[in-house]
């Protein structure tokens, strides 16, 4: 993959992170002070998220390092290989980003990023997330359920599906020059899977903003289902009435199925999926139905056939 | 004026490169090492190092192949003298490749294992193509050439075309989406096989 041109910089002309952030955590007590909770609110990766509230989605498993969360990342718009995102997803400018969030609801908008994170409280949220290719961690995720954006759009009564679209911008994103997937990246869910109070419109990680090759400055997260079923970095939301097709369906439609709901009894083509390789784990473990929340989810697909509708 | 070497001064040049040679089939496996002792594998260390012998293994075959057309080429014997020792690198990254699958992969979990060679055609395809390398690597000692005689050792080390062939496929299978390095290897493989297709097209 040709590598992008960087423009020529000066490492005097860089500002150390650290002064960066004492500048901003200045300008955030000045600010709250002066203009009470108003601007600036963090934006760059590594920056705490404030007002965060604990929520009851806590797990006993031990967390992934931060270094792994944020260094080993399947996100094709940055490279293919899992190295690649953190070293070039720096290109990404997540100022100004906006949401559109149209289709089938009743309260179309373009949600400005700054406010859209305000919309609910942020939660920090302990998930497993399990890849298709047969590796997981453990992440706390910082959000609030999509559930909340979605009740203020009001679907319609001819939504049936959502689908979420990453940008698509190869000044930014070296990856969208190679054909490997149809871009723009494109996902879905089915509307009451959407509505489900596991499934987080996700902004941090670790308490802090995410960092870009993570999915900045916007995210999905559905913890029940392989991990590239959770669009990172979204610009637009569209509620539907047919089932969208999405890049992995297109890009092999016998391999990546709509629903994607882990499960170690239906094997991916190429490899198993009854174990996984937690990462920072020597043995594997087995894979548990709908990643451990079955208790949860199950219900959303009694009836159906998880072979054929994999 | 040019001074032509003599045979001897020739030899010893080779006989140093060919010490070089073994010296640069190692860096893959130091290198790893390094890494290794270093935390420089990655959240993964076990992919990596699969992913690492696997590639060195594809590598060192396609740089075995590639003595005979050389030597028919530009009349250089050199590499077909250096392709023993190649070869049996090839081999060793293989074990490497094989043994990581068997002991940090899987942890010799026999059941899914042979699941995976029965189910999953990049396994289907790779572990036999691990099994022929065995009786190459076997029969690679002079004594065992002179055993065989010359003719039959040339016929059982045809076996590399098939491996060969079933490593492309093995590496293609794999890949989740992004088949350029698959497809730079099978690039490779076609014009050495297709070399040796011309020729006997030619010559029959």
């Amino acid at each position: 993959m040709p590598h992008q041109k960087m423009p020529k910089l000066l490492t005097s002309e860089i500002t150390p992170q650290d002064v960066y952030r004492q500048r901003r955590e200045f300008m955030r007590l000045a600010a709250g002070t002066a203009l009470g909770a108003a601007l600036p609110y963090p934006i760059f990766a590594g920056e705490k998220l404030p007002d965060r509230v604990k929520s009851a989605y806590e797990l006993s498993d031990k967390l992934t390092p931060y270094e792994d969360v944020t260094h080993y990342n399947n996100y094709y718009e940055f490279g293919t290989d899992k190295e690649s995102p953190a070293k070039t997803a720096g290109s990404l400018k997540i100022r100004p980003w906006t949401v559109s969030v149209e289709g089938e609801v009743r309260n179309p908008k373009i949600w400005d990023i700054d406010s859209l994170m305000k919309l609910a409280a942020l939660e920090d949220r302990v998930y497993r997330l399990r890849c298709v290719e047969a590796w997981s961690m453990v992440v706390p995720w910082v959000g609030f359920p999509l559930a909340e954006l979605i009740k203020r759009a009001e679907p319609t009564g001819n939504a049936k599906f959502v689908e979420f679209t990453t940008l698509n911008d190869s000044a930014q994103m070296p990856g969208v020059n190679s054909s490997v997937l149809d871009w723009p990246y494109r996902e879905g869910l089915r509307l009451d899977e959407a509505l489900h109070p596991l499934t987080l419109l996700t902004f941090g990680l670790y308490g802090e903003v995410l960092p870009n090759q993570n999915g900045a400055p916007v995210r999905l997260v559905v913890p029940w289902k392989y991990g590239f079923k959770s669009a990172k970095s979204i610009v637009r939301i569209k509620f539907m009435e047919q089932m969208p097709v999405s890049s992995w369906m297109k890009a092999g439609p016998s391999e990546y199925g709509f629903y994607s709901n882990v499960n170690p009894t239906v094997d991916h083509p190429r490899w198993s999926q009854a174990k996984e390789r937690r990462i920072g784990d020597f043995f594997k473990r087995p894979t548990l139905p709908f990643n451990g929340y079955a208790d949860q989810v199950a219900q959303l697909y009694t009836g159906m056939d998880l072979q054929k509708f994999f | 004026m040019l001074i032509t070497p003599t045979k001897a001064q020739q030899d010893k040049c080779l006989l140093a490169a060919k010490r070089l040679a073994f010296l640069v089939a190692l860096i893959p496996l130091v290198k790893l090492l390094w890494l290794g002792f270093h935390h420089g594998l990655g959240a993964n260390p076990i992919e990596k190092i699969t992913r690492t012998t696997g590639y060195w293994t594809l590598a060192l075959i396609m740089i075995t192949l590639m003595a005979t057309p050389i030597k028919a080429l530009s009349g250089w014997s050199w590499p077909i003298r250096w392709r023993r020792m190649l070869g049996l690198f090839a081999f060793f990254y293989a074990c490497l490749h094989f043994l990581t699958y068997l002991v940090l992969d899987q942890f010799f979990d026999w059941a899914a294992i042979v699941k995976d060679i029965a189910k999953r055609p990049y396994i289907t395809v790779g572990f036999p193509a691990f099994l022929m390398l065995i009786p190459l690597a076997i029969t690679s000692t002079h004594k065992m050439i002179q055993r065989l005689g010359a003719r039959r050792w040339k016929r059982l080390h045809k076996l590399i075309y098939v491996i060969g062939i079933a490593g492309v496929f093995h590496f293609w299978w794999l890949v989740k989406k992004d088949i350029t390095e698959p497809m730079q290897f099978a690039a490779v493989l076609t014009v050495l096989l297709g070399f040796r297709f011309v020729r006997w097209w030619r010559l029959r």
